[in-house]
């Protein structure tokens, strides 16, 4: 699809200005080519899904942004500053923050360090016992090590620990990924509580089903190109097409 | 029994240099990926630094305890920002050699000028004379050096364990760009880092300097001995470092009352020993 009918197809769910503006994104891992010019928006307090097949350059494009891909080009705007050029901890403190695919807990901290272990960047993130009350597994765990806890209270940990930062944007990779069921509800849950906090999520699932229940807005990603996009109200009108690109 | 216990402080005096060595080492391998063989150079610098804040500035003792490392610990972090961190990502091998390769030039430099023979530095007048224990005769000032490096070591562990800036260091040794898209500008905390390792080192040269006198080689004699200690403990852990250190220096120190002969070759034996069975050392965590 041309990079023209992309400009006028996303339809602004949420209200809230443009709070991230990518344009023309290219990356390299090494010697691969792997994004090639992904242009895309969301706005303030919406819950924003990356779709697309493995390996179409989904998590690359996250870690584009949080700038912890070495070779990257072309234009990110966030809150209207240029951030192309930014140093990943000089994005931090801008108030974006990042939770990996591989979850990222460190094994040499205990839950209590690895909750308090991201500095606060802002003022307004969730005090601790919103966090509790969102996770109450982890007060349970606080002195645990961080890679003893099972699957599901590590993403909960990973994610928990960036609320508290302040960071109002935030990038979830594939949060449900290797979870049950009951977590990946949970999960969902957490994801519409922090929408309704004021939180801006960009998303990346795989799991199509669990994106449906909390996104906002979609965006498919092929070859390195977002080749689509639409809002949740177009998702039943564009299902056919979404099954083709998703290959499910 | 004079001769054991003697034996005994002169091990847990190596032990406190290895300890501190040791722990230094540990530290710059979990940040930098560096196997610091500049380390004994810098330690022999802390000693010097020493010599000349008393001899150049008058500045005593005390103040060269505080001062030497600060000063080694910066021209370790200026080594740092201007060639160790060009290192990063590539093999171990260069990091090896460029180390390497300063302490040479450093032992150069100091023995153009200062040739091989040691020079004095005498103990503070408030830690001369020895105190009569009734079972041996301690020098006051041996009691010091292993007393204040036991509290030196322990309070790099506590930094390092215990408190919200050892975390960060603890999670950038196991995850730099994850802990770094976090806020941490993890660059300049691996210069710290450097600097604080360095800093460790110099400390032990200004500790031993009234024992050992101040040489360029005192590093170099000492360092292949640290290594081993460090082989042993294993690289990943800050409490292994500290007690092996202090532990082989009291094996060494009872091989030369019991068995003189072996006391040069004790701790690289059980370094032989320790490969064979526990390759990744007594308390290393798995590569």
């Amino acid at each position: 699809m041309p990079e023209t009918a992309m400009a006028e197809a996303p339809v602004t769910a949420a209200s809230g200005g443009n709070i991230l503006q990518v344009r023309n994104l290219e990356a390299w891992y090494g010697e691969s080519h792997i994004l090639h010019g992904i242009n895309f928006d969301v706005n303030a307090g919406e819950v924003v899904t990356l779709l697309g097949r493995n390996g179409a350059g989904k998590t690359t494009t996250l870690k584009s942004i949080m700038g912890i891909i070495g070779k990257r080009t072309g234009s990110v705007k966030f809150n209207n500053q240029e951030i192309i050029r930014t140093t990943s901890d000089k994005i931090a403190r801008m108030g974006i923050a990042f939770c990996p695919e591989e979850r990222g807990i460190f094994s040499s901290l205990d839950v209590k360090e690895n909750l308090l272990l991201p500095p606060v960047v802002r003022a307004g993130g969730l005090p601790l016992e919103q966090i509790f009350d969102l996770f109450p597994n982890l007060k349970e765990r606080l002195s645990s090590q961080g890679t003893k806890l099972s699957g599901g209270e590590q993403q909960m940990l990973a994610i928990a620990r960036i609320l508290r930062t302040g960071a109002s944007f935030l990038m979830l990779d594939e949060p449900t990924e290797g979870l049950a069921p009951v977590i990946i509800q949970q999960i969902g849950h957490t994801i519409a509580r922090l929408k309704k906090e004021g939180f801006t999520i960009l998303l990346v699932e795989q799991n199509f089903r669990f994106a449906s229940t909390v996104a906002d807005r979609y965006y498919v990603v092929e070859h390195g190109k977002i080749i689509d996009g639409f809002s949740n109200a177009e998702l039943a009108a564009n299902m056919d097409k979404l099954h083709t690109y998703l290959g499910v | 029994m004079q001769a054991l216990y003697a034996q005994l402080l002169v091990g847990l005096i190596n032990g406190s240099f290895y300890a501190l060595l040791s722990l230094g080492l540990a530290v710059i391998f979990g940040m930098l990926n560096i196997i610091n063989f500049a380390h004994g150079a810098l330690y022999m610098m802390g000693a010097f630094v020493a010599y000349f804040l008393l001899n150049i500035g008058g500045i005593s003792y005390w103040w060269a305890l505080l001062l030497a490392p600060v000063i080694v610990g910066i021209f370790g972090m200026i080594l740092e920002r201007t060639m160790l961190q060009w290192l990063t990502g590539l093999d171990h091998l260069y990091g090896l050699l460029l180390t390497f390769g300063i302490a040479l030039i450093v032992q150069g430099v100091f023995q153009n000028y200062f040739g091989s023979s040691g020079l004095p530095y005498s103990i503070p007048d408030q830690l001369k004379g020895g105190v009569n224990l009734g079972f041996m005769f301690l020098p006051i000032y041996r009691g010091w050096v292993v007393i204040f490096s036991l509290v030196v070591c322990l309070a790099t562990w506590f930094l390092i364990e215990k408190t919200r800036l050892g975390a960060y260091l603890r999670a950038a040794t196991e995850n730099p760009t994850l802990v770094r898209a976090f806020g941490i500008n993890v660059p300049r905390m691996i210069t710290l880092t450097y600097g604080l390792g360095v800093g460790l080192a110099a400390l032990a040269g200004v500790l031993s300097a009234p024992i050992n006198q101040v040489r360029p080689l005192m590093g170099a004699d000492l360092i292949i001995v640290v290594f081993a200690v460090v082989v042993i403990g294993g690289m990943g852990s800050i409490m292994g470092s500290i007690i092996t250190g202090f532990a082989l220096g009291v094996i060494e120190g009872l091989t030369k009352y019991f068995y003189p002969e072996a006391s040069n070759t004790v701790v690289f034996v059980l370094m032989v020993l320790v490969l064979l069975v526990k390759p990744t050392g007594l308390t290393g965590r798995a590569a």
